[in-house]
């Protein structure tokens, strides 16, 4: 494993080759190249390594070629993160605000605590996805995952948005066990169908309504636009609303 | 938060107000400091007249009586004597009967359970290896927190070991998490000015940090829970240390709900949640489910902060919390955190806060010893709280083998708290556990810090005082030294966990 690697930068663009290398010592260097004035990062060979963007803030493009380890972009603040691979777990752990778009599939626990910005997955999610996300102030955040998404989805959820497509579901459920548990804020949007089973008793289920749609329009678009799928495709299907059926769930549950 | 009570109550009142209206002067102070209702002035007849039932016995109208008419007792008229039925377990089936709710309580565990640092003696020199006097001798107290090398290398006289961040503490005593929202802003204003006068350091809990703590943020120590309140950048880059709350003594294994009443503008500034949601904290961070997960979350935040600041991770006190801590220890904690059955709350459900965990002087022995067993006891320092009453406890604590002791009910008592046990209700008449604005405004940062300050320094005295008659001049000789110790009225199991010998052996 080489210990010590180095960065060319050219006009504001780094390339940072992380073959083998550790996690720390490449995240020394993605701060390093940000301190010399790197705005446009391209970190390639990426095989596991952890904590990329971790702690990241400011105006600032990363592009990740290979698989990135878990906790990409926690506790990120502004940049915006490309993934060409698939990634891992614990994507955008308490992110506040930027982007993170993943050409391909992404592990559990993504946007735990999530606050603010957006993360496009395009294809399929793991279990834990959205827990405790929230919105607030000016902030909302927005996760859409093209495929299908594990058990547990939006459990706690306080508020923002999931979007679960189901493109290349086949005939698997769209979302797991146990989906909306908890949930106290913000909406998750199913698109095509969804099966009651899976749904949390928490949760009151709706078909999108005009108001609905326009809510997810610049998300879809986004996904369209992001990974060259046809609007139409997703716009043409129907959207089931999911809400919390009381913005407290545990509110009368004590004696004092 | 109040439940709306539709059936009758049978329950007799649980304090009795004593009024000597020969003393009474009709200024309604009372009145004006009963916030749960319990005093009010009767124009017609010109008298001020007590609802018993609504007195939760927290004295404030009797402290703030100008003429000390005021005397609130326990209500004499008790139940039938029943060993097995108290007036407790009475009073808990029929507020269930009358609501079908969780019991709820505010501050800690007051079941009486036994205090084992009641049954631990500290010894002292007797002509061999004299006592010092610390009042004409130096006494070191000072405390570094944080990971500790296996070796020190030296190289041309100087340290050439690269040493991992350290909290320093000028001593051996910390303010334990209370968040904001729990406590209002001028609590932890005066929690977060004491510590920065006292060079220790106080915790923020979950509730996030109040733009206008900022300043205290080098004194501060911030929590990452699983709610995830009020966790962005400013804040973790802002502390001195980061502290991953996985459980609280008062309620192991639950999390927490800040109902939505409590959370005002201001709460909801800091926590980034709306104005009037319930604040949920799930009962596990969910993106732990093994120390594995644990050990992530911690290089996440190290990652974040660049390594220039220790993590802790604090536990409830466990049955199994010695095998925890040694996996906390190998996940790259620098700081363990304890916290025993009795620790404190603004709400917990009742049944979980009396009947959960275990006492942290156990808890304590058999992490200590674990760690030593296993030879990762330098990698992380051991802080406990949960029941630490006075200095005597604290001397106690790091001669079983902490390093530094939280405290938090100490604190609050020294500040008025009168441990009526009304914090759920966010009525709480001396304004620590309330955002009411009014009510809030009855503590003044600047004296409440005074009166914290003079807390600590009157144990810092007194820790010294200890030590010097034990003939030891820092605390670091005391550290784990349980020779220091002996203990009385224990069973010779109790005494071979807390690794501590009878008193005359």
């Amino acid at each position: 494993m080489r210990e010590r690697q180095t960065f060319t930068l050219r006009e504001g663009r780094a390339h940072l080759p992380a073959d083998n290398m550790h996690y720390r010592p490449l995240n020394e260097l993605v701060h390093a190249a940000v301190a010399r004035g790197a705005t446009h990062l391209r970190v390639s060979g990426v095989n596991g390594q952890r904590y990329l963007a971790d702690g990241l803030r400011g105006d600032l493009a990363l592009e990740i070629e290979g698989v990135p380890g878990n906790d990409l972009a926690a506790f990120m603040d502004g940049p915006s993160v490309e993934v060409f691979g698939n990634a891992q777990d614990g994507i955008g752990n308490t992110m506040n605000s930027g982007l993170v778009v993943v050409h391909g599939s992404a592990g559990d626990v993504i946007g735990y605590g999530m606050r603010g910005g957006t993360i496009l997955i395009r294809d399929h999610a793991g279990y834990r996805v959205g827990i405790h996300m929230k919105e607030y102030a000016g902030s909302r955040p927005t996760i859409v995952v093209g495929g299908r998404a594990g058990a547990f989805l939006g459990e706690y959820m306080a508020g923002g948005l999931i979007v679960v497509l189901g493109l290349g579901a086949g005939d698997r459920p769209l979302v797991g066990d146990f989906c909306g548990t908890g949930m106290h804020g913000g909406t998750i949007a199913v698109r095509g169908r969804l099966e009651e089973a899976h749904v949390s008793p928490h949760v009151r289920v709706s078909e999108a309504t005009d108001e609905d749609r326009a809510l997810l329009a610049p998300q879809l678009e986004a996904y369209a636009e992001r990974f060259e799928v046809p609007l139409a495709l997703l716009e043409d299907e129907r959207y089931w609303m999911l809400r919390p059926a009381s913005n407290r769930p545990y509110g009368n549950k004590y004696a004092i | 938060m109040t439940t709306y009570t539709p059936l009758r109550s049978y329950l007799p009142p649980r304090f009795r107000v004593y009024r000597d209206d020969a003393r009474c002067i009709r200024c309604r102070a009372c009145e004006t400091q009963c916030s749960f209702g319990a005093q009010r002035y009767d124009e017609e007849d010109d008298l001020l007249l007590a609802d018993d039932g609504q007195c939760v016995g927290c004295h404030r109208c009797e402290a703030l009586c100008p003429t000390r008419a005021l005397r609130i007792e326990p209500n004499p008229s008790a139940y039938r004597e029943n060993a097995n039925w108290t007036s407790r377990d009475i009073r808990n089936l029929n507020r269930q009967a009358e609501t079908g709710g969780v019991l709820l309580s505010g501050m800690g565990n007051d079941r009486p359970y036994p205090i084992y640092w009641d049954h631990l003696l500290l010894d002292a020199s007797q002509v061999t290896n004299p006592s010092i006097d610390p009042l004409r001798e130096p006494m070191e107290l000072r405390t570094y927190l944080g990971s500790k090398p296996d070796r020190l290398e030296f190289a041309d006289g100087r340290l050439a070991t690269a040493l991992e961040p350290q909290l320093m503490l000028e001593m051996p005593v910390m303010f334990s998490a209370i968040s904001y929202g729990a406590i209002n802003l001028n609590v932890c204003k005066a929690l977060a000015m004491a510590a920065s006068q006292m060079g220790i350091r106080w915790n923020t809990g979950e509730g996030g940090l109040h733009e206008d703590l900022y300043r205290y943020g080098q004194s501060a120590i911030v929590q990452v829970a699983s709610g995830r309140f009020g966790v962005h950048l400013d804040y973790l880059e802002t502390a001195s240390a980061i502290e991953i709350k996985i459980g609280q003594g008062a309620k192991p294994g639950i999390g927490g709900h800040l109902p939505g009443e409590k959370v005002n503008e201001a709460v909801s500034a800091t926590r980034m949640i709306p104005v009037g949601s319930d604040a949920l904290s799930p009962a596990p961070q969910h993106d732990i489910y093994s120390i594995e997960d644990l050990r992530l979350l911690i290089f996440a935040l190290k990652e974040a902060t660049r390594y220039t600041k220790p993590v802790s991770v604090k536990i409830a006190a466990v049955h199994n919390c010695a095998a925890i801590a040694s996996g906390i220890a190998r996940a790259g904690a620098d700081i363990i955190a304890i916290d025993g059955f009795r620790g404190g709350t603004g709400a917990a459900p009742t049944m979980i806060r009396d009947n959960v965990g275990i006492p942290i002087e156990f808890a304590l022995a058999a992490v200590d010893s674990r760690l030593r067993e296993e030879g990762i006891r330098n990698r992380v320092s051991l802080v406990v709280g949960g029941g630490i009453r006075c200095s005597a406890d604290v001397v106690k604590a790091i001669a079983l083998g902490a390093d530094a002791c939280y405290l938090a009910t100490a604190a609050l008592i020294a500040i008025g708290c009168t441990l009526c046990q009304q914090c759920p209700t966010g009525k709480c008449a001396w304004g620590i556990a309330t955002n009411d604005p009014l009510l809030a405004r009855r503590i003044n940062p600047e004296v409440a810090a005074e009166r914290l300050v003079n807390l600590l320094t009157g144990w810092e005295m007194e820790i010294k005082e200890m030590l010097g008659g034990m003939g030891i001049n820092a605390i670091e000789s005391l550290r784990g030294n349980r020779l220091r110790l002996r203990a009385i009225g224990l069973t010779d199991r109790e005494l071979d966990i807390l690794g501590v010998l009878p008193a005359g052996q």
